[in-house]
């Protein structure tokens, strides 16, 4: 059972979906489906009742609901216009192209990637330096705990408005953020990792003469891959956040976070909600990544 | 020794902060002692420390006198590097120059805590979390719709849900209303699976005593499921009190009354006027460390029982 003291981990532990699950969420998908196009129906239809029914007396609920799931700017689009609109912006516009969803779903995902791999080594090099000195668990631990209560994506605005003012624009800001985000999850996760070796395995490699830098490869990293990998899957959802807010105060250039930016300036709710289901499908491709990874690497150990 | 430690610390420190802005850059001379001093300023903060984390952790004092200890000495050397190197203040402001703002724009600030937290957070959060946990509770009773709901929103928490923030700043307004309707979503998955994996911790041994002493569904769930799940429920409070934040402050950025700390931010990064968008950071920083306090301590006292509790 975990622990009510436990640290304050960013997001839920991930459920393990199983073939017994398939229709349960399959009905659960269905009736999410059923319940978005009542939504679109019922928000769209006070809009097309005045624009378009109203000089057409005598219509009925044949004639609105049509007109309900294809509106130009609907409030709600209904799901088949967010599909049209993803498919036709891949399909219709080169990769290069800034109208190609593609094209800003790689902006994003690069900057979440680099990032990731920043964060990632921080977290590493933070929670070694922790394990092996007594003074930084004492005075550095607390704050790096404490950091997490902060709203630490409040400083995207700084770090972009900073680092631009140095020259740098482009990926390495917006990766900057999506490491501050992602850095925390894998520190405290290797923290525990590394000190999860017993009394019984230390004696042990001490009675093979064993020096520090043999304990630490052969037996501490070991034992820290399984808490490694979970922290992971949580740090590069967290980078992806990290780089969609960190596209916002830019002025929205590319990115998908640009795109919610410029579809919340213009009123064009189709494209909002590309981007929406765009970003929740590279959150989930991302960590399916991560999880691949993880299966790859540590066979026989967890699922 | 420890008096003479600190006793060489605030000299070392006085003498340091009457040292001229852009000393380091300024001739020969004082930019060496700016960097002996700098030096011996570390060597001091380093003995100190490691002499600070040596002792028996005993009692909160020690517990707390070490991190607060590293944290003045990381304003200090803060303050000192942006003085001697004279830091542009849209790269870096230094901490004295944020505690200046915080206290010029104190009452700026305080609407906007009034507007971003206690309206956009509080709301959002109770709002989120409470329709969490009552689905969570609902749910709990079709094993069906639990192993249909719990696969979808764990896949939710690899969402970024923080980008609905813009449609419901078009559906609710540009008022605290929005930001607290991106709250509720970004709250409710946490307690959602948190509520359900809670509810199913309780033993059989527990339920069987229960239902021995012919406890029905809501007395059972009352006096043992609920109590139980509460580690739970507190451990996605805390989680959401973060989230709920981050959803705020986000939400602001996509367009909001001029009032709020996310709007503050974004507008005062744009006029880089850096030392206010600091000090709106540092609201809320100590607001966010604040709720979480807040809700732990709550926990302590009505998780009383649970052994981690007691142990500490």
């Amino acid at each position: 059972m975990t622990s009510a003291a436990a640290l304050p981990r960013p997001r839920a532990a991930a459920a393990t979906p199983s073939t017994s699950s398939v229709l349960p969420v399959l009905t659960v998908l269905g009736a999410l489906g059923v319940v978005w196009y009542a939504a679109a129906a019922w928000l769209n239809a006070p809009q097309v009742i005045e624009r378009v029914l109203s000089d057409r007396p005598g219509w009925g609920l044949a004639d609105l609901l049509p007109l309900t799931w294809s509106m130009e700017r609907p409030v709600l689009p209904a799901p088949h216009q967010v599909a049209l609109d993803m498919w036709r912006s891949i399909v219709d516009w080169p990769l290069d192209s800034p109208r190609s969803l593609l094209f800003h779903t790689g902006v994003t995902a690069a900057s979440t990637l680099v990032g990731f791999v920043m964060g990632t080594l921080l977290g590493l090099c933070l929670a070694v330096a922790i394990v092996h000195s007594r003074t930084l668990d004492r005075s550095l631990f607390p704050w790096i705990i404490a950091s997490q209560t902060v709203p630490v994506l409040a400083i995207a605005p700084i770090v972009i408005v900073a680092l631009g003012s140095m020259g740098l624009t482009g990926v390495f800001p917006k990766s900057v953020i999506s490491m501050y985000l992602c850095f925390f999850p894998v520190t405290v996760a290797m923290v525990k990792g590394l000190r999860s070796p017993g009394v019984m395995e230390l004696e042990l490699m001490h009675t093979y003469a064993a020096s520090a830098g043999h304990t630490f490869w052969k037996l501490r990293v070991p034992a820290s891959l399984p808490f490694l990998f979970p922290s992971l899957r949580v740090g590069i959802a967290a980078a992806l956040v990290g780089a969609i807010v960190a596209e916002l105060p830019t002025g929205a250039q590319a990115g998908l976070g640009a795109r919610l930016l410029t579809g919340s300036y213009y009123g064009n709710t189709v494209q909002i909600w590309s981007a929406l289901v765009m970003s929740a499908l590279l959150g989930l491709a991302l960590t399916g990544a991560v999880a691949w990874t993880e299966r790859r690497l540590t066979p026989g150990g967890r699922k | 020794m420890n008096a003479l430690l600190a006793l060489l610390s605030l000299a070392g420190i006085w003498t340091a902060l009457q040292l001229p802005v852009g000393v380091a850059s300024a001739g020969q001379p004082w930019r060496w002692a700016f960097f002996a001093l700098l030096l011996a300023l570390v060597v001091l903060a380093v003995a100190t420390l490691r002499r600070l984390a040596a002792l028996p952790p005993k009692g909160w004092q020690v517990r707390f006198a070490t991190p607060l200890l590293f944290g003045l000495w990381v304003l200090l050397f803060w303050e000192l590097l942006t003085r001697g190197f004279d830091v542009p203040k849209v790269l870096l402001p230094a901490p004295s120059v944020v505690w200046a703002s915080l206290l010029q724009g104190a009452p700026t600030l305080q609407t906007d805590f009034v507007q971003t937290v206690l309206h956009s957070v509080l709301i959002g959060l109770a709002l989120g979390s409470g329709l969490g946990f009552v689905v969570g509770v609902l749910i709990d009773r079709s094993p069906f719709l639990q192993r249909g709901l719990l696969p979808v929103a764990a896949l939710a928490s690899t969402v970024p849900l923080v980008g609905v923030a813009p449609i419901m700043v078009m559906w609710f307004g540009f008022d605290w209303h929005s930001k607290a309707a991106v709250v509720v979503v970004m709250t409710f998955f946490p307690m959602l699976v948190n509520t359900l994996a809670g509810l199913a911790a309780s033993g059989h041994m527990e339920r069987d005593l229960m239902r021995s002493y012919g406890a029905g569904y809501w007395r059972t769930l009352w006096s043992l499921r609920i109590p139980v799940a509460l580690p739970f429920i507190f451990n996605a409070l805390k989680i959401n009190s973060t989230l709920a934040l981050i959803g705020a402050i986000v939400a602001e950025f996509f367009g909001s009354p001029v009032s709020g700390l996310g709007f503050r931010i974004s507008t005062e990064a744009a006029r880089l006027n850096m030392g206010l968008v600091w000090a709106a950071i540092v609201v809320a920083a100590v607001a966010g460390s604040l709720l979480y306090a807040a809700l732990e301590w709550v926990e302590r006292r009505s998780t009383f029982w649970h052994p981690s509790i007691r142990m500490g």
